[in-house]
């Protein structure tokens, strides 16, 4: 919560001005029973029929002031507090984009989404809150008693001596239902997940006749959120009746009390009828009081998992620049060594270099480490020993705007975001239209991007409107677009067929000529001409070459082409 | 209503894609069927309305009892009428128990209602949601179907549950503080002549302004979350191309609307509290400054204005809340149209009442003169003829798009044909029932499909009553068991989205053990291995021509060495097949065929 007070401070000026007028509205409304109670007593008794006018007249302008400060103090809060929640989110949001992947691994994105969203929306509300009822509910209670103190002082011990019961009983119920809340909300969870379920494997279900058994499963998930739900809500419910029963009771202990009073002369029944309307407006204030104590708790969690996030350090420091070796190849690694987890590792001992304009071709099995190597030279990741040169400077002295600068990529399912072809390709980068419409035509993507509109075609959300195929031509346009120096392709173009993978290939040789090409796929066709290939088993290279030597060197890839071509290769 | 046939129709579909959006209905039907839930529990309401009845009545018999204390009171020191005072308290302690008490009995039978209205609902909703055909889904988003499942029937069920009761309440608290401020002090009832309209007008208008902007509120407050959620998934590959700065900037500015939004909505929905504030103040000035005037003028006693008082603020409470409530049955009748749209949405088409029940089945099919398109003015599939006989293999090639996923959509019936036929051993398959044809298929397809459930659970989802050894023998052919077995929990283990650890090409091997459990006569492989690396292929070769002997198999395939061996190769181009054959006929005509397959190995172009 200190953590927060960053964000609060800037403001602290505004917060006490509204908290100033919040503080005067609540003051004089409460000034109303006191009027009431003295015409009842004083004016009335003493037949000054004018004077009632005036303090009639007196109660409705306290209740017009009443009304405009408290508006106004709460557009204050509201605005102070819109304020600090987007300079909170504007920084969030930076600090998640400059994690490095493993920070956002250990993150998840579901989480962070919340953080952003949902927490920073529990501090708002919190932040908000304070200022309207966390000033007026306190004012009301102390003004209130005060005031009623200066009425008369046993009257007010009995309200007094409510309020701890009222207090606890709230407290106890909240304390107790939250977490069936949090159970029921986990529980609509699953409700949600096996919807979604069905709806994304209707075919499946469908096939197999699984409807009836679907039907079975979501029942059941309903059945299992109702029962807690009914519990949570049966405890919940006590809350209320019993607030206004304890209420009640006080305002028959208050008569009782009072009229012992009265009878003794120790106070007028005017004083009653004020009291009775106090009692109302201070254990309202009570309850509001408890409900912004435990909506403190909330956003106690709230803030607290935003500053886990704030709090998460730099992790991927650029080192000095260091003289940079001289008619180094574009690209090296050198014994490179790297584990996600840092237990058994990822890659083990990886050597190899491109000359600028060579083409890299990897190949291997699920898991064997091929989309590492990429996301090593991207610095997406620190190598654990060993180092990464290009054009002989370890990558770890290239700021990170000058190195990205130079990779155009295509991850696997790599992003598709829900607006235009255009701006899909562009993405954020300062990119002409002929220089997006000549990238499509290389990435072969030209007959469809014209079908779907052109750059101002739609695309829907997670590219849902595109083919498999489409969409990789599409995330290849992007990273040709920017005329990379190091052109990355993981898997990007497994969902196209041949012939367009073959003229894919050629557009790219023939138009990228300088650019070095590093291409993981599993289709021989699409690595066979490169200058090296690398097969990689479990994190090592089994087999490096171009395609000639593997075919002789390598039984592996051997058996993979083999595989592949079947006879054609015989036969050639 | 229409809106949603039209979705379905194919015919009438727009450019407009969201098929569950708002079309004006009629509002008494709408209210009509709500009413339908609540009825289905009827004895539940019956004691909701008697608890709530009760319930306010005695609770609202207290400040009367509070006024005829204070009278006894009011007689003044010395004097005060022990009897009367000790009696009230007596009987207000009496009530507000009994009031407690009713209301949470009230509380708790409301907690079963809503359980039951949400229930039925949910039941329903999900029971069509199991009938709608498979193009539904094709043109519905999935997020926009949950929220109805979730959201809509939550505010539906919030508002005539809850707010059913709280109006029957407030009716009744309204009508009782009225009747007895008549009873006390007609004249002084004159006052609220004056608020009463007041505050009717102002909630009417407030209602309407109020609900614009909470509407832009969430609306804006959506598409910040859209934005964080895409951007964030989106995080490697704006790191690769170092565009943070960039999508920042693109988030200050819908974060700036979206605090826009929020602190307009806010800042004028606040205005509520004082307002109603300054109404209920206005009321209570009034009624203590005319009523000490007849108190001066010995018109009503102390106790009698005491009474009043308290009367009022139960009466101006219920009318201050009109304008939520109002707002609130606004968004509920919203959120049941939306509900209802998805509830009437047209299913399936129901079997023919003499539908044929597959028993034997051949595996002998034939496409006849078979047209068939999404959209009307863009058909997919032109007097399409293909002759598949028992046992054979059918292998479908051609670009992407051209039609291939088509043909398996038809042959599952997920999608029934324009114009032509599909016979099964001579049989058109719209005579047969959907499950009995579904059945006599099994399928792996290229998007692999795992639900949140054990590994055992998702490889047996096809035969429930699968042995241990059945699954194991089933993983193992699909080269997939060493795994498992290496997992801490092995066949327990839980697939979920978190478990990320799972790869795609495995998740396709889970599949192929699924689809290795089923005793089927037919087989459909859709870009079956088309996630599984090479060398795994060639392990599973073996179990994958185990899978398709004897069956009569339909396989499309990028890989074009997976299918040399088939009887019958298709290939499409733009919906229409312009070959057919076996690889060497293909090979000899040197024609697509041709092309594509060398098409593979050319690298030189």
């Amino acid at each position: 919560m200190q953590k927060l007070m960053k964000y609060i401070r800037p403001f602290w000026l505004t917060i006490l001005f509204g908290l100033a007028i919040k503080f005067t509205a609540t003051y004089i409304e409460l000034q109303i029973p006191k009027l009431m109670q003295i015409v009842l007593d004083e004016k009335v008794p003493a037949g000054l029929e004018r004077e009632i006018y005036l303090f009639g007249g007196l109660m409705v302008l306290c209740s017009i002031l009443a009304m405009v400060m408290n508006i106004t103090a709460n557009r204050i809060a509201s605005r102070t507090a819109g304020k600090i929640t987007k300079r909170l989110r504007h920084e969030l949001f930076d600090k998640l984009q400059h994690l490095s992947p493993r920070q956002m691994d250990a993150v998840t994105v579901p989480s962070a989404v919340s953080r952003l969203t949902s927490d920073s929306y529990n501090v708002n509300n919190l932040i908000v809150r304070i200022q309207r009822i966390g000033v007026r509910a306190p004012i009301l209670l102390i003004g209130g008693i005060f005031s009623m103190m200066t009425m008369d002082v046993p009257l007010s011990l009995i309200l007094i001596a409510l309020l701890p019961f009222i207090s606890v009983v709230v407290y106890v119920v909240t304390k107790k239902s939250v977490p069936l809340h949090r159970k029921t909300h986990e529980l609509q969870d699953r409700i949600v997940m096996i919807s979604q379920e069905n709806i994304t494997g209707v075919r499946v279900v469908k096939a197999l006749s699984k409807t009836e058994y679907e039907k079975k499963r979501f029942d059941g998930a309903v059945e299992d959120r109702n029962k807690v739900s009914l519990k949570a809500q049966k405890i919940t419910g006590i809350s209320g009746p019993l607030t206004t029963l304890i209420l009640n009771l006080g305002l028959t202990i208050l008569v009782v009390v009072g009229a012992y009073r009265v009878n003794a002369a120790q106070v007028r029944p005017g004083v009653i009828v004020a009291f009775l309307q106090y009692f109302v407006m201070i254990l309202n204030a009570a309850v509001m009081v408890t409900r912004v104590i435990i909506m403190c708790a909330t956003a106690q969690a709230s803030a607290n998992r935003i500053a886990e996030v704030m709090a998460l350090p730099e992790d991927m420091l650029l080192l000095p620049g260091e003289e940079a070796e001289k008619n180094a190849p574009h690209i090296a690694f050198r014994d490179v060594t790297f584990s996600y987890s840092g237990k058994g590792n990822n890659l083990e001992n990886l050597n190899f270099s491109l000359e600028r304009g060579q083409t890299l071709g990897i190949l291997g099995a699920t898991g064997a480490g091929k989309s590492t190597i990429l996301k090593l030279l991207l610095r997406l990741y620190d190598v654990d020993a060993g180092k990464i040169l290009m054009d002989g400077r370890d990558i770890r002295s290239i700021p990170n705007e000058e190195l990205r600068e130079k990779f155009g990529v295509v991850f696997q399912n790599d992003f598709v975001k829900m607006t235009t072809i255009g701006e899909n390709i562009r993405y954020y980068r300062e990119i002409c239209d002929e220089a997006l419409l000549s990238a499509i035509a290389d990435a072969q993507a030209a007959t469809f991007v014209e079908e779907k509109g052109g750059l101002t075609g739609a695309v829907d959300i997670r590219g849902n409107n595109l083919s498999g195929g489409q969409k990789q031509r599409l995330l290849i346009s992007r990273a040709l677009a920017g005329k990379p120096e190091v052109l990355i392709l993981d898997d990007a173009s497994s969902a196209l067929d041949y012939k367009t993978d073959a003229q894919l290939r050629r557009a790219l040789r023939q138009n990228y000529e300088t650019a070095t090409k590093i291409i993981v796929a599993q289709r021989i066709s699409s690595l066979r001409h490169a200058d090296l290939i690398l097969v990689m088993d479990d994190g090592a290279v089994i087999g490096a070459g171009n395609h000639e030597a593997l075919m002789e060197s390598c039984g592996e890839y051997r058996m993979i082409a083999q595989a592949q071509m079947g006879e054609r290769e015989e036969g050639a | 209503m229409a809106g949603i046939r039209g979705r379905l129709t194919r015919g009438e579909q727009s450019g407009d894609r969201r098929g569950l959006s708002n079309k004006p209905v009629d509002k008494r039907k709408t209210l009509l069927r709500l009413w339908r839930y609540l009825g289905r529990s009827r004895y539940l309401l019956l004691a909701a309305i008697f608890l709530s009845v009760a319930g306010s009545a005695l609770a609202l018999y207290g400040p009367k009892l509070s006024g005829i204390a204070l009278d006894a009171v009011d007689l003044g020191a010395g004097k005060v009428d022990f009897s009367v005072v000790w009696r009230c308290a007596f009987w207000m302690v009496a009530c507000y128990l009994l009031s407690a008490l009713l209301t949470y009995l009230l509380r708790i039978a409301m907690a079963y209602l809503s359980r039951d209205v949400a229930t039925h609902m949910r039941r329903d909703i999900f029971a069509n949601m199991m009938r709608l055909p498979v193009g539904f889904y094709d043109k519905n988003q999935a997020g926009d179907i949950i929220s109805i499942l979730t959201y809509d029937v939550d505010t539906v069920n919030t508002t005539i549950s809850a707010d059913a009761v709280q109006i029957l309440q407030s009716v009744v608290t309204v009508v009782v503080s009225f009747l007895m401020m008549l009873s006390i002090a007609p004249v002084l009832v004159l006052i609220f002549c004056v608020t009463v309209p007041l505050t009717f007008l102002f909630s009417k208008w407030y209602a309407g302004w109020t609900r614009k902007l909470f509407r832009a509120r969430s609306q804006k407050l959506g598409a910040l979350n859209g934005f964080v959620e895409e951007m964030l998934t989106a995080h490697t590959t704006t790191r690769a191309y170092g565009r943070e700065e960039a999508v920042l900037r693109e988030f200050d500015e819908k974060n700036d609307e979206a605090i826009k939004a929020f602190t307009t909505a806010e800042a004028n929905g606040t205005m509520n509290g004082p307002i109603v504030n300054f109404i209920s103040n206005l009321s209570l000035s009034f009624v203590c400054l005319f009523g000490a005037v007849l108190f001066y003028r010995q018109q009503v006693t102390l106790g009698n204005l005491s009474s009043f008082i308290q009367y009022s603020r139960k009466f101006s409470g219920p009318i201050n809340e009109i304008a939520n409530i109002f707002a609130d049955l606004q968004s509920a009748l919203a959120a049941a149209e939306r509900v209802f749209a998805l509830i009437d949405a047209e299913p399936e088409k129901e079997d023919a009442i003499d539908a044929i029940e597959l028993e034997t089945v051949f595996g002998d099919v034939q496409f006849q003169q078979v047209d068939f398109s999404y959209l009307p003015e863009k058909p997919i599939i032109k007097k399409l003829d293909i002759h598949a006989s028992p046992g054979s293999l059918t292998a479908i090639v051609g670009h992407t798009g051209a039609g291939k996923t088509t043909i398996i959509n038809l042959l599952m019936r997920f999608y029934d044909v324009d114009g032509g036929r599909i016979l099964l051993d001579g049989k058109d398959i719209r005579d047969i029932t959907r499950k009995s044809l579904r059945k006599a298929y099994s399928m792996v397809l290229q998007d692999t499909w795992l639900f949140n459930g054990t590994i055992f659970e998702n490889i047996a989802y096809g035969k429930p009553d699968a042995t241990q050894e059945e699954v194991e023998q089933a993983a193992k052919a699909a080269h997939i068991h060493g795994y498992i077995s290496r997992l801490p929990e092995g066949y327990n283990t839980v697939l979920s989205d978190n478990g990320a650890s799972i790869s795609k090409g495995q998740k396709q091997l889970l599949t192929i053990a699924r689809a290795m459990l089923l005793d089927a006569h037919m087989l459909i492989l859709d870009e079956a291995t088309s996630n599984v690396d090479t060398r795994t292929e060639q392990k599973i070769q073996d179990a994958m021509r185990q899978l398709m002997k004897g069956k009569t198999c339909f396989v499309i395939a990028h890989r074009l060495s997976t299918i040399r061996s088939a009887d019958n190769i298709l290939v499409l181009d733009q919906g229409e097949v312009v070959e057919q054959g076996t690889h060497e006929s293909l090979m000899a005509q040197k024609g697509h065929y041709y092309k594509l397959y060398n098409a593979q190995f050319d690298s030189a172009g």
